[in-house]
Order: structure tokens, then sequence, then C-alpha cells
């Protein structure tokens, strides 16, 4: 049982270290799930607003633990 | 000329990420194998490796039965959270925040804690050995396979990118052989750094993809993620950086307790 939990533990490090940055980006993902079929400024917008969401998420993520780690 | 990119970033992106894994579960391997012998080493190896056949064989056939978009956007978002983990870690060791992840310290831990825990197992089979380096392999050789199979299974790309993870897997086999001592010399957070920059822009342009957003140049726009991840993290150590200004003559925090 205990082996067990050890790998869930170690899967679920692979993917999520800052619990913060993962929420963050996953309901960036959901807004555009929802908003791209409704966007009225055309398809060219879709990929800028996905890329723009994700590295503002980075960045301040960066910024934060910066300071955290002051 | 898309093909052709799509094959050469899989390729390499498998490659740079298996390289970093292979040598941490090689740095594992070599400290259990010269402190508590090579035959539970190499069976703990073996047995590792096979229970990762056994799951690829097992697991690989059905994710050809989830349909295509849903595929993409799944293995997108755990890309880009397995990427951009990497490369958050990656910016803020470049930006001296966090510690580096140091092989030849890891070893002599390792044969410490291995050192301590031998005495009289001389004749029976040492059980502790083999279950080091079968949880080594297993836990590294998973993000191998995770890798191969996110880089590759949404492109059909699964041929190139296992290929990229082999040739890795050989050139490390390779070194630890000639060197019998961990790879301490790989440029590790410059790895880190590449592979995360790569494995982001597969998963943004697979969530995309997932949901329809038509990329401008198609698969050539993962050249232009690529670039974009870059100069974003090199501003992002510069950020980082201007952040801890005041006390940038303390010593990086320790990087206990966290994963490499």
């Amino acid at each position: 049982m205990k082996a067990i939990w050890t790998v869930l533990q170690e899967v679920y490090g692979l993917f999520v270290e800052d619990g913060s940055l993962a929420v963050i980006l996953l309901l960036w993902i959901g807004v555009l799930a929802f908003v791209i079929p409704r966007w009225p400024g055309g398809a060219a917008w879709h990929a800028p607003l996905l890329f723009l969401g994700v590295i503002v998420v980075l960045l301040e993520n960066i910024w934060r633990s910066a300071h955290h780690k002051r | 000329m898309e093909t052709w990119s799509h094959i050469g970033t899989s390729v390499l992106a498998s490659f740079l990420a298996s390289l970093v894994e292979f040598v941490e579960a090689l740095t594992i391997v070599l400290a259990v194998g010269t402190v508590r012998g090579w035959r539970p080493a190499l069976i703990g190896t073996f047995a590792g490796t096979g229970l990762l056949v056994v799951l690829v064989l097992l697991f690989g056939p059905t994710l050809q039965r989830i349909p295509i978009t849903t595929l993409q956007l799944v293995v997108g978002i755990l890309l880009l959270l397995f990427g951009i983990r990497w490369l958050r870690k990656a910016i803020l060791r470049a930006a001296h925040i966090i510690g580096f992840h140091d092989e030849a310290a890891i070893f002599a831990r390792e044969t410490a804690e291995l050192r301590q825990e031998a005495g009289g197992q001389a004749a029976r089979l040492d059980w502790v050995a083999v279950a080091t380096t079968f949880k080594a392999v297993v836990l590294e050789g998973l993000e191998v396979v995770f890798i191969v199979i996110a880089v590759g299974a949404t492109g059909k790309m699964l041929l190139p990118a296992g290929l990229g993870a082999a040739a890795a897997g050989i050139v490390v086999i390779l070194l630890g052989l000639l060197l019998h001592r961990p790879l301490v010399r790989v440029p590790e957070n410059t790895l880190k750094f590449a592979v995360g920059v790569l494995l982001s822009s597969f998963g943004v342009f697979w969530i995309g993809e997932g949901l329809h957003v038509s990329w401008p140049g198609e698969d050539l726009s993962l050249f232009g993620l690529a670039a974009g991840f870059l100069l974003v993290s090199l501003l992002g150590v510069s950020l980082a950086r201007r952040a801890v200004a005041p006390i940038s003559n303390a010593a990086p925090m320790a990087e206990q307790g966290e994963r490499p």
C-alpha cells in the first residue's frame, strides 16, 4: 500500500510542483475552452491568446516564487 | 518541410528529456552497484525495465481508441504541466534562487546511505539494493515513457520520439560503462531549460489543436512557440534576479525535499 502511495505521489510530482501554477494554468485552459467557440474577434486571435495567457501565468509565478524566497 | 520539422523537434525533445532522466537513473544504479554489488543493482534495473515494457504494451494500444481531439487536449495539458515545471525550476536555478541539481552529491548521499544499511547480506540476494535500483529505474523510466508517448502519440511521431529516447539511453549507458561514475559534467540545468522550452511548446501546440485553434504556419508554429518560450524564460531569469536583488549575495536555497 505504501509503495502504491509513493508511486502515485511521484507521478503527481511529475506534473505538479507548485500547485498554484498548475491550477491557474488549468483555469486558463478552461476559460479558453469556453471562450474560443464564442469569441467574436475571429480565429486569428485564438493562438496568441492561448500563448500569452500561459506566459503571463509563468512570469507571475516566477516573480512570486522569487519574492517568497527572499 | 512541415513533417520533417515535426520529426526533428519530436526526436530532439524526446532525446534531451530522456537524457536527463537516464542520467538520474544511472546515478542511483551506479551508487547501488558500487556499494552493494552489481548483481542486485542489475536485477533491480532489469526488473524495472521489464515492468516499464509491460506497462507500455498494456496501455499503449488503448491510446488509439481515444478520440484524437480529446487525446490532443489531455496530452497537451500534461505536457504543458510537465514542461513548465522543468522550465520554472530551470529559471529559478539560473537566477540562483534554488540550488543546482548535483549528481555527485546525490551519488555520495546514496552510497553513504547504502553503506550504512549494508552488512551480513553477502550470501543472500540484497533486496534493499534490488528495490533501490528498481524504484529508480521505474520512476525515471515512467518519465521517459510519458515523454515519448506525449511527444509522439498525438502527431503520429511515436517512432521518432522512441528513437530519440533510445538514443539517449544508449549514450548514457555507454558513458556509464566507460566512466563508472555519475555524469556530473552534464549541463543539467541547461538541458532542463531547453527541454522545458520544447515540452511547453509542444504542450501549448497540442492544447491549441485540441481546442481547434488554427496555428499560423501549422506545425512550423512550434518553432515560433519555442522561440517565444525561450525569450520569456530569459526574461523570467532577469525578473527573478531583480526580485531578489537586495539579497543577491545570499546563498541560494538548498534543494532538499524537491524533485529533481
